[in-house]
């Protein structure tokens, strides 16, 4: 029982401020270890978190990574796994490596806001920041090459504000 | 000349069209929730015709059972190793790979499982009920509510769960006394009548658990709804001590209200039911049935109708290559999800909806723990507790109730922006999320834990997703479910329960009967 202290201590705070919480809910702070959002304000019993892991199931409803890369691997990864090799099974999910559709931002900023056949619309669970980094990084990664040099072009958040509904 | 109900009702429909023949069908004890109406009759002869069944899950193994007890030459050609779909139990032993190569060996002891899919079959879902009563399913019920499981929110109460009784029964007392005072004040006065007036007020004390003055406090009479400091008992030292009602602005802040009404919709509601053994009991039943006509491990890549009949191309996913099969007709109950991949020439509207149907996702977890600490040291024997972490629920076995080995939760069933995190996690680092959540709720998880399996729907090979989601369920139904030619639609996706069992077998019910009627009546053309 001992991974329990830490938490005791902060139901002791936490009993006092009982009124206050649910109104002015604290900010979370993934830097100083604060602990704050849904899903993560205990400490953790099981194991150590590290600080990525802190930004995972912080809000039910969206994702909160930063980053193209954190955003890639919470969400995308999934289907398309984690080096964008894609996968087949009776149905497939497309190979994002070495992908000639992504060579335009507007494509993969199109079907990952509003879907495409499987493909769920994730356009709600994302901001226009978060699909702009994560455009980018699937664009300039996996041996894509459509970012940088003399005829990149870079995804921006205005981008996505744009094809929302 | 007699006349069965059924034959009257048909002839109620005909003459009068649906809504007679629905009132009719309730005035006789009929029709109630489900509109299923009995083990379908298939007048009239096929005359050796052949149906393609693409799907071996409830809604294919339905069609296949109907059609070929009508006269039809049926075969079902399936993804898998084996039959069910969705309807299916991970048990010790068993071994699943998912999208990605993921492959986990469930190590559940003997008697225990998971059901990744469905898992709870409502009173009401007839067509269900009768098909597990039909193929010999055993049933068993499925506990939905369980006044001693808890209500948890991390910032709610230090974080502490609470007995859902407690909360219950506290909210219920603690609104009915203000209601009362109101009603005594009379601020309701231009609401109800005097006569009423005091009715509700009687009601309220009934209801609420209020005293003479309308207040609802620490007392046997509370303590009977909920529960006690010391419960009563026998011998000397028997007698109760009651227990402090919590107050309403702690129940109003800690949005543990939120899920009072979870087992109050229709579909939650007692009984509820679940195959003893495990869910695929029922996918075991039909294969039992219809297991001869189905061809294992064949991928459909394509499904081409023109006016003679129907083609299909699989590959033989043991080694055997790309075989053809032809029908006169075919039912397709693959998701659409993975038909949008396939090769067809279905109408363009029709191929528009179906390129237009994503599939939900979710994450279920099964986790073994050594021994049954939540009935051992908190008294809970089945039910639900609800929480606010990412692993939603955690659901206790309604089975096997006091046995010393191990148990098998549902450790978690997550949706939404939280199914697609764990979607993204390998097996082993989604088991030690959901064991860490969990551990907030039930601290004995960290010494009892032993083993776990998860199934996230995104990853499921021959599915990509737990259920059809509709963008415009309103505009394009019927051009889904129409039958153009000689291939039928089905499956859970073209009902109005989507998800639910019942949805998959009253929409492969549904398209054999119009696709019955249609051979039926293009055979009595020919022969004329």
């Amino acid at each position: 029982m001992k991974p329990l202290s830490l938490t005791i201590i902060l139901s002791g705070l936490a009993v006092a401020a009982l009124p206050l919480v649910a109104q002015d809910r604290p900010k979370p702070d993934a830097a100083t270890g604060e602990i704050a959002r849904s899903g993560q304000r205990e400490d953790f019993r099981t194991f150590e978190a590290e600080d990525g892991d802190l930004a995972y199931f912080a809000d039910a409803a969206r994702l909160t990574q930063e980053g193209g890369e954190a955003v890639y691997e919470a969400v995308c990864a999934g289907c398309h796994m984690p080096e964008g090799e894609g996968a087949v099974g009776a149905g497939m999910y497309p190979a994002l490596a070495g992908n000639e559709m992504l060579e335009f931002p507007e494509y993969p900023i199109y079907v990952i806001v509003h879907g495409q056949k499987a493909m769920p619309p994730l356009g709600s669970i994302l901001s226009d920041e978060q699909v702009a980094e994560v455009t980018n990084y699937i664009r300039s990664h996996f041996g894509n090459d459509y970012v940088e040099g003399e005829d990149g072009i870079a995804a921006t958040p205005e981008d996505v504000a744009g094809v929302r509904p | 000349m007699s006349m069965s109900r059924r034959s009257l009702l048909q002839m109620v429909g005909l003459a009068a069209g649906t809504t007679a023949m629905y009132q009719a069908m309730t005035t006789l004890g009929y029709a109630q929730a489900s509109n299923y109406a009995g083990p379908i009759k298939l007048e009239g002869d096929p005359q050796g015709a052949k149906v393609l069944i693409l799907g071996a899950g409830l809604a294919g193994m339905t069609a296949a059972l109907e059609m070929r007890a009508a006269g039809y030459e049926v075969e079902i050609i399936e993804y898998r190793e084996k039959a069910g779909g969705r309807c299916w139990t991970l048990r010790g032993g068993d071994s699943y790979t998912e999208l990605g190569g993921a492959t986990q060996e469930v190590e559940f002891a003997e008697g225990n499982y998971l059901n990744p899919g469905p898992w709870r079959i409502p009173h009401h879902h007839y067509a269900v009920l009768d098909y597990c009563k039909r193929l010999g399913v055993k049933l068993e019920p499925f506990i939905q509510k369980n006044y001693n499981a808890y209500l948890h929110r991390s910032e709610a109460f230090d974080g502490k769960p609470q007995r859902f009784r407690e909360i219950a029964t506290d909210y219920r007392g603690q609104i009915s006394e203000l209601l009362a005072k109101a009603t005594d004040q009379g601020a309701l006065d231009e609401e109800v009548t005097e006569e009423d007036k005091q009715k509700l007020l009687d009601s309220l004390v009934e209801y609420g658990m209020l005293d003479e003055n309308y207040r609802y406090v620490k007392s046997d009479h509370t303590s009977e709804y909920r529960g006690y400091d010391k419960w009563p008992g026998g011998g000397l030292n028997a007698a109760p001590e009651p227990s402090e009602p919590i107050s309403l602005d702690r129940i109003l802040q800690s949005d543990l209200w939120t899920w009072l009404v979870e087992a109050e919709t229709t579909h939650h509601q007692s009984t509820m039911f679940q195959p003893a053994g495990g869910m695929d009991m029922i996918a075991q039943g039909f294969e039992r049935e219809v297991g001869d006509l189905i061809t294992y491990n064949a991928k459909v890549l394509s499904m081409i109708e023109d006016e003679n009949g129907v083609t299909v191309e699989y590959e033989d996913l043991e080694g055997g290559g790309t075989q053809t099969r032809t029908g006169d007709y075919c039912i397709c109950t693959i998701p659409f999800s993975i038909l949008g991949q396939i090769d067809h020439n279905l109408s363009g509207d029709k191929a528009a909806v179906i390129d237009s149907m994503y599939y939900a996702g979710s994450a279920k977890f099964g986790l073994e723990f050594k021994r049954r600490f939540w009935e051992q040291d908190e008294h809970i024997y089945g039910g639900i507790t609800y929480t606010d972490l990412p692993i939603a629920l955690i659901s206790y076995p309604p089975y096997d109730f006091f046995s010393d080995g191990p148990g098998v939760l549902l450790g978690g069933y997550a949706w939404g922006a939280t199914a697609y995190q764990f979607n993204a996690m390998q097996p082993d680092e989604r088991t030690k999320w959901a064991v860490e959540y969990g551990s907030r709720i039930h601290p004995q998880y960290t010494e009892e834990f032993s083993n776990g399996v998860s199934v996230v729907w995104h990853k499921v090979p021959w599915v990509l997703g737990c259920y059809g989601i509709w963008q415009d369920r309103e505009a394009d139904y019927e051009t889904a479910a129409r039958i153009d030619g000689r291939i039928a639609l089905a499956g859970e996706h073209i009902s109005y329960l989507p998800g639910w069992q019942e949805g998959a077998i009253l929409s492969a019910l549904d398209a054999v009967e119009r696709l019955h009627a249609q051979v039926t009546t293009s055979n009595a053309g020919d022969t004329q």
